[in-house]
């Protein structure tokens, strides 16, 4: 929690900035698509938190984004499926990617990166070759009831009486919800401290009683399903989708929102809280980049010297604190001694 | 010349040395001549590693100063170490194994020629240093292809190539063969008569009564006394080592052995697939197993609790077999094992103490779907903590700010908190301080007495000999043989850990 902190400080302060430099960033327009886009990565970057978690990577996110974004309107709107069977598919889709990938890296003991590396590589080309490269729309009637869920509140059944619901995007609810449901299975079961515990020492966490190998496959069908609902979610919201390009880097910017969120690459930590910052902190530089008139073509080198500063701020405050605890430890050690003899 | 040689060549005055939750060295003084064989003993965690570290350049003291030939030197890495002379073998050999033995000795200073490695200068020169220490091989030979005793030999070799004048050796006939260990010691002799120092660290007492000309124990980071030669008889070192009379420091009541609870048959582990193990624990019985380094005996625990699985054979708990694929299925059948890398297989260290007392009993917190007991959790973990006397300020405390005897008491504390009934124990003692050894000693009979069956891997003789109701000897993977608490003597253990079987009986 502390270390939120410092990200919540720099969300702030790039906030304060913008809504200085341009009074069309307050608008209710900016706002309601600021907030909705920051819920989408949200969204896919708890999914990938999972797999950071257990000391993981998927590279295979946007991917995956592409893929099931192309497959749906190929599904119901060419092959004329009825849109459950469409549905059906990109889930089981999604479950069947997060299950191989978990099955390789725990029973061949392949490296995660490897594996999720050459997902990102099958799944783009599938994606490209089963429409032909054509653009994708989600024009089409069949789609009409699930873009409630990139609408606003109001739409909801029994909410339209509300008139501060329209300013609220569903997608933030949606977000809201999965970010509960997985902050209780992180931190109140014990299928959620079975993964940190294996995240820090698998060896010690196996040595203890649990099945590592089921509980890290979990985590990638876990990811690979939020990614798929994300896919979902980004496709609705988009309306129209380019199959080689849909979804592009969005497995960076997941990455990226849990790292800056205090997820650690090396395993075992990460609060969802920190991560639905830290996607917000990402969403709100790409529209600040916009609005203060800074060249688009260096959004991408924005991002990255910020989650930079981000990180080296994290790393040394933690090195400060260790040292702290050393000098205490040490005045406390130094007395200990005598009280063994 | 003379003058000289009456003046020491390596003094260590008030070291001390302190790491996070522990003292490792506190104000410890030592001296050594030139040409003199000198024996550093005391028991696991005494100190005796770190201050050959830091001899080495490996690390800083925090207080103390350091003489060689009566100048004042500060070691600050392996080079500077080297440049004065003193060279460290250490217990876990540094060799690169897919190098040839001349590459090794001139590793990281290997002689040119028009800028290319110059191998011909390499193999005369190394050839001549293998003949320096009695190893009859090429030096173009791979050096995976030696033995452990051999590869001991090219480690001294590259001392000796460096013109160490102090040698350390840290407890180099750990894995050796008992015709290795006497090779080495002639080794050892002939060095002392060429005018190398040695410091020699060993748990073998025996070795060290033949070879040494004196004698410095350590105790708790301390030193414990010194001895000269004359001096030197087993019960006066264990006695320093010790700080007290034996008979008090490991805790033994009568255990009266009951039933069979844990019965092996047959076992065929895959580290030693010519080997068939068979055995078997009673429910209050102690039994110890002894033997060299890489005897098999981590391997053998690995099979019991699942880790590795066996190539045949059977296990049986209670007179049923059961099936061990993983630790899981060992914790099912009631085994618990306390491994002996502690910080990689034991605990996780960036967790809390009550992380980590929970986390074997997480699974019986399924009652509640799948949710996290607190209150369950808290529960065991208190209780542990005081049982266990566990040093923490609090259940909260993150494990690796704890010291290595309160980090062993809550791997016990996890398990002692689902109840096993097989305890496994590898190298229970090693690296905590005295008082937590005694106290875990303590624990074991403890536990014996409740009903528990516990079998403990132990590399110190002290702790086999102590605590042990009935003792296995286990030599290149096999069970050479079972000694009763009557027949049980160091003599016997060595001859049977060595494979000299023709003396032991069985």
């Amino acid at each position: 929690m502390k270390k939120n902190f410092g990200i919540l400080g720099i969300l702030l302060v790039v906030f304060i900035a913008t809504a200085i430099g341009n009074p069309n960033f307050l608008t209710a327009y900016n706002m309601f698509n600021l907030l909705e886009r920051a819920s989408l990565y949200g969204i896919i970057g708890i999914g990938v938190a999972f797999v950071i978690i257990t000391g993981g990577i998927d590279l295979s996110i946007g991917s995956l984004i592409g893929l099931v974004a192309t497959l749906l309107p190929f599904i119901v709107v060419q092959q004329s499926f009825p849109l459950a069977v469409g549905l059906f598919a990109i889930f089981a889709l999604s479950l069947c990617v997060g299950l191989t990938h978990g099955v390789l890296i725990t029973r061949l003991k392949l490296q995660p990166f490897v594996v999720t590396l050459c997902g990102l590589m099958i799944y783009r080309g599938i994606a490209r070759w089963i429409v032909s490269d054509k653009t994708m729309g989600y024009g089409n009637e069949t789609f009409s009831g699930l873009k409630v869920m990139v609408g606003n509140l109001s739409q909801l059944p029994g909410m339209s009486g509300f008139s501060w619901a329209k300013h609220i995007p569903v997608a933030f609810l949606i977000l809201l919800v999965l970010g509960v449901i997985a902050s209780v299975f992180l931190n109140k079961t014990i299928y959620g401290r079975y993964l940190l515990a294996l995240g820090r020492n698998e060896q010690a966490a196996r040595f203890s009683g649990i099945n590592t190998s089921v509980m890290i496959i979990i985590a990638y069908v876990i990811c690979s399903v939020i990614s798929g609902f994300g896919g979902l979610l980004f496709a609705l919201d988009y309306g129209s989708i380019q199959p080689d390009s849909f979804g592009n880097f969005y497995e960076l910017y997941a990455i990226a929102a849990a790292v800056l969120g205090g997820c650690s690459l090396r395993g075992g930590e990460g609060s969802i809280f920190g991560i639905i910052l830290g996607a917000a902190l990402m969403r709100l530089l790409m529209n600040s980049i916009s609005m203060l008139g800074i060249d688009d073509q260096l959004e991408p080198a924005v991002i990255g010297i910020v989650i930079l500063i981000g990180v080296m701020v994290d790393e040394l405050v933690k090195r400060f604190a260790a040292r702290r605890r050393a000098v205490k430890q040490a005045k406390v050690t130094t007395a200990l001694p005598e009280v063994d003899a | 010349m003379n003058l000289l040689d009456n003046s020491p060549l390596l003094i260590v005055e008030s070291v001390t040395k302190r790491f996070p939750g522990v003292t490792a060295l506190n104000n410890v003084c030592l001296s050594l001549a030139k040409g003199e064989v000198l024996a550093l003993i005391g028991e696991n965690g005494a100190g005796k590693s770190t201050l050959m570290k830091i001899l080495a350049g490996v690390q800083m003291p925090d207080e103390g100063s350091i003489r060689v030939n009566g100048c004042p030197v500060r070691l600050d890495s392996v080079q500077t170490a080297q440049a004065n002379g003193i060279a460290l073998i250490h217990q876990e050999l540094n060799l690169s194994g897919n190098l040839s033995i001349g590459d090794n000795i001139f590793l990281g200073r290997e002689p040119l020629r028009s800028g290319l490695i110059d191998k011909k200068k390499i193999h005369i020169e190394a050839q001549s240093f293998l003949t320096l220490v009695g190893l009859d091989v090429s030096a173009d030979v791979l050096v995976d292809s030696l033995s452990i005793g051999q590869q001991q030999l090219v480690e001294i070799a590259r001392a000796l190539s460096v013109d160490a004048k102090i040698l350390i050796m840290d407890e180099p006939t750990s894995s050796l063969s008992q015709h290795e260990t006497e090779r080495l010691m002639e080794v050892v002799k002939d060095l002392r008569g060429r005018g190398v120092s040695v410091i020699y660290i060993s748990h073998r007492l025996g070795e060290v009564q033949e070879l040494a000309d004196r004698v410095t124990v350590f105790r708790d980071g301390k030193n414990a006394g010194d001895l000269v030669r004359d001096e030197m008889n087993h019960d006066r070192m264990v006695q320093l080592m010790v700080g007290r009379d034996i008979s008090q420091f490991y805790v033994r009541s009568p255990h009266d052995a009951g039933d069979v609870v844990l019965e092996v048959k047959d076992l065929q582990t895959a580290a030693n697939p010519g080997c068939y193990l068979n055995f078997s624990v009673r429910t209050r019985e102690i039994v110890g197993v002894a033997g060299l380094v890489g005897a098999g005996r981590t391997e053998l625990f690995e099979v019991l609790f699942g880790v590795q699985p066996a190539l045949s054979g059977r296990v049986m708990v209670d007179g049923r077999e059961v099936s061990l694929r993983s630790p899981r299925d060992a914790i099912d059948a009631g085994i618990a094992l306390v491994p002996e890398d502690r910080k990689q297989q034991g605990i996780i260290l960036e967790m809390t103490v009550r992380m980590n007392i929970g986390l074997a009993g997480l699974r019986q917190h399924k009652k509640k779907a799948g949710f996290l007991n607190a209150t369950q959790e808290a529960d065991d973990t208190s209780a542990m903590i005081e049982r266990l006397k566990i040093k923490t300020p609090d259940a909260g405390q993150v494990v690796q700010y704890l010291s290595g005897g309160n980090q062993q008491k809550v791997v016990l504390g996890k398990w002692l908190s689902i109840a096993p009934r097989i305890l496994l124990l590898d190298e229970p003692t090693r690296g905590i301080d005295v008082g937590a050894k005694q106290e875990i000693y303590g624990l074991m009979d403890e536990l014996a007495k409740k009903g528990v069956s516990i079998l403990f891997v132990s590399s110190e003789m002290e702790e086999i000999l102590g605590m042990s109701d009935r003792t296995l000897v286990m030599h290149e993977g096999q069970i050479t043989g079972q000694l009763v608490r009557d027949e049980l003597s160091e003599e016997r253990v060595m001859q049977l850990a060595t494979g000299n079987v023709a003396m032991g009986t069985h």
